[in-house]
């Protein structure tokens, strides 16, 4: 086994375990610290696969911004050592018959499928590549989406104030 | 990286779909439910690499949609955490069992 096929074992063995200690942990706040080690590992992994401007997204989109906001809302909603209230066992049981055949299924058909190579030269992506598809609104360019996503994230911004915003009573 | 097959690399990203789907069926804390939906899309986001790396390696679509979908998932939690903060203030809960009315 190369030094690349056992990097991806390690870090595919941590995304899984640390995946299903974050659904499993009874502390909340121990699972949004799982949540943190899986995502800085998919990042490891998309360094792996040789995406390294995805990964860079990965660190700072997710680990810098979802988990820490994940973390002050834990902080503002629940005391950080507080319990999660044991699973009804019926409950359990069904979800993880259902999770189990939903996987089993998936992955025969991604078995079964012969996934073939479209055959063309690989192509190093480079940021410089990537920036410029972004913003050309020629064969292939991404301005369009590029827009409607700054529009989608000033509404979300804009709805989430209004939303948290806190009205005075009597007035 | 080209040694490892490419249903490795899917087993790992249905394994954490699968694990992310049973989080969000088990738990009835909103923050707890809200990252197993982020540990589902960091699984679709993985595929849309692999596929683009094994498949399609002369195109760009999937860093495209990954991008978009990792700005689309910052601009989901920001709000869904809004309206977590928002119903706390109303129930004292984010149990999802105990917020079951409508118009407070």
């Amino acid at each position: 086994m190369s030094l690349s096929a056992a990097v991806f074992c390690f870090i595919s063995l941590m995304i899984i375990v640390f995946g299903i200690l974050t659904v499993r942990t009874s502390r909340i706040f121990r699972a949004a610290i799982y949540l943190l080690f899986t995502l800085i590992n998919v990042a490891a992994l998309y360094f792996c696969l040789g995406y390294e401007f995805i990964a860079a997204v990965q660190v700072v989109v997710y680990v810098g911004g979802i988990v820490v906001l994940i973390l002050f809302s834990l902080f503002l909603t629940e005391q950080s050592g507080t319990r999660l209230p044991e699973i009804p066992y019926r409950q359990a049981l069904v979800s993880y018959i259902a999770c189990i055949a939903g996987f089993g299924i998936i992955y025969t058909i991604i078995l079964a499928s012969d996934l073939l190579p479209s055959g063309q030269e690989a192509k190093i992506l480079t940021m410089k590549t990537i920036g410029s598809k972004m913003l050309s609104y020629g064969e292939g360019g991404y301005i369009l989406p590029f827009e409607a996503v700054s529009i989608l994230l000033l509404a979300a911004l804009t709805g989430s104030i209004s939303i948290a915003f806190k009205t005075k009573k009597n007035e | 990286m080209n040694e490892i097959p490419l249903h490795l690399v899917l087993f790992v990203s249905t394994t954490l779909f699968f694990t992310g789907a049973y989080g969000f069926l088990t738990r009835r804390n909103m923050i707890t439910m809200l990252m197993a939906i982020e540990l589902m899309l960091n699984s679709v986001n993985i595929n849309f690499l692999a596929f683009n790396k094994y498949l399609f390696p002369g195109k760009a679509e999937g860093v495209f949609f990954t991008i978009f979908i990792i700005t689309i998932a910052a601009a989901e939690a920001s709000v869904a955490i809004a309206i977590i903060i928002n119903l706390y203030r109303k129930f004292r809960t984010i149990d999802a069992e105990n917020t079951d009315s409508l118009k407070f």
